[in-house]
């Protein structure tokens, strides 16, 4: 399976999803730097996280403008894989590819910590792996990670079951408590309707490895994997 | 040459944890008497041109293209030529 990273100038996360690409799942990996508007060998882009463009006037607002974007929103039109991670989550939903807009933490503090997260659907080829309501232990790290979205979109959502994480305690619960950031409906991760784009604000690429922590963002890479047929 | 100003606020319902944070802190400065505050973007604009309806409709594009996120935020504008 071929990915392609997008590197945005601003892109942080970038060499860590390449790297778990490579070295842990062993696909073949190239970096996509911005100005590129040609992504058709691939069959998976990853928008990492990062500060596109500084974040300036909203996250992702100047990103999205990049002209991959226009390659990007192409190629998930067509039905391949696209995961936006944090900031890459962020553009993705500027871009219009993913419903709904994000805002600051409510606590307006940067938060970088492990957070427990629900896997709402197993019916996406990014859970497929997971069964139904496991709990991932994935860290985030934002600034605004403060989800918002329409009430009315929000339920078109999930009657289409494109909620796919949620902010949770150890054991699974949903409760205020354990937003970190006052996200609508404590939501950590979203799918569009099709499911081939998936948008999430913790970082698997940094669970993906026992020794660093947690490997349960495995469970995202290994349902890809199998969707792909590798 | 023309001027423009945007002004860019959050929607109704929308929460302003920055809105939020500062209302606090006039509060306990001891400014009682402020009820709510939300917090909004000002831009201000130079334009070349001179029909006014043209460069409002323009930055009408403008504003719902880039400057705000119709989603969050609603955005007002005032053009002089």
């Amino acid at each position: 399976m071929r990915f392609g990273v997008v590197v945005f100038p601003g892109s942080n996360c970038d060499h860590d999803c390449h790297y778990v690409l490579e070295s842990v799942l062993e696909q073949d990996v190239d970096y996509v730097w911005h100005g590129s508007t040609d992504v058709s060998r691939y069959d998976c882009l990853v928008l990492p996280g990062g500060f596109a463009y500084g974040d300036y006037l909203r996250t992702g607002a100047v990103a999205r403008f990049s002209p991959v974007m226009s390659a990007v929103e192409k190629f998930a039109e067509s039905g391949r894989m696209v995961i936006g991670i944090c900031n890459g989550f962020q553009i993705l939903m500027e871009a219009g590819l993913l419903p709904g807009a994000i805002m600051r933490n409510v606590g307006l503090k940067f938060i970088c910590r492990f957070v427990d997260v629900r896997v709402e659907t197993i019916n996406t080829p990014w859970t497929s792996a997971a069964h139904q309501g496991q709990v991932l232990r994935i860290p985030i790290a934002h600034n605004e990670g403060n989800y918002q979205v329409p009430a009315d979109v929000l339920e078109e959502m999930k009657r289409k079951g494109q909620i796919v994480f949620r902010y949770c305690s150890p054991e699974g619960s949903v409760l205020p408590d354990f937003n970190p950031n006052g996200a609508t409906e404590n939501i950590a991760g979203i799918c569009n309707a099709q499911g081939n784009v998936l948008g999430m604000m913790p970082h698997p690429e940094r669970a993906s490895e026992a020794e660093i922590g947690s490997s349960d963002g495995m469970v995202i890479w290994q349902s890809l994997l199998a969707h792909c047929g590798v | 040459m023309a001027s423009a100003r945007v002004y860019i606020t959050l929607k109704e319902g929308i929460l302003d944890p920055q809105g939020k944070t500062v209302l606090r802190a006039l509060k306990s400065l001891g400014y009682d008497e402020v009820e709510d505050l939300r917090v909004g973007k000002y831009m201000e604009l130079k334009l070349s041109g001179d029909d006014k309806a043209k460069l409002e409709e323009r930055l009408g594009e403008m504003s719902e293209q880039l400057l705000a996120n119709p989603i969050i935020e609603n955005y007002r504008m005032e053009v002089e030529v």
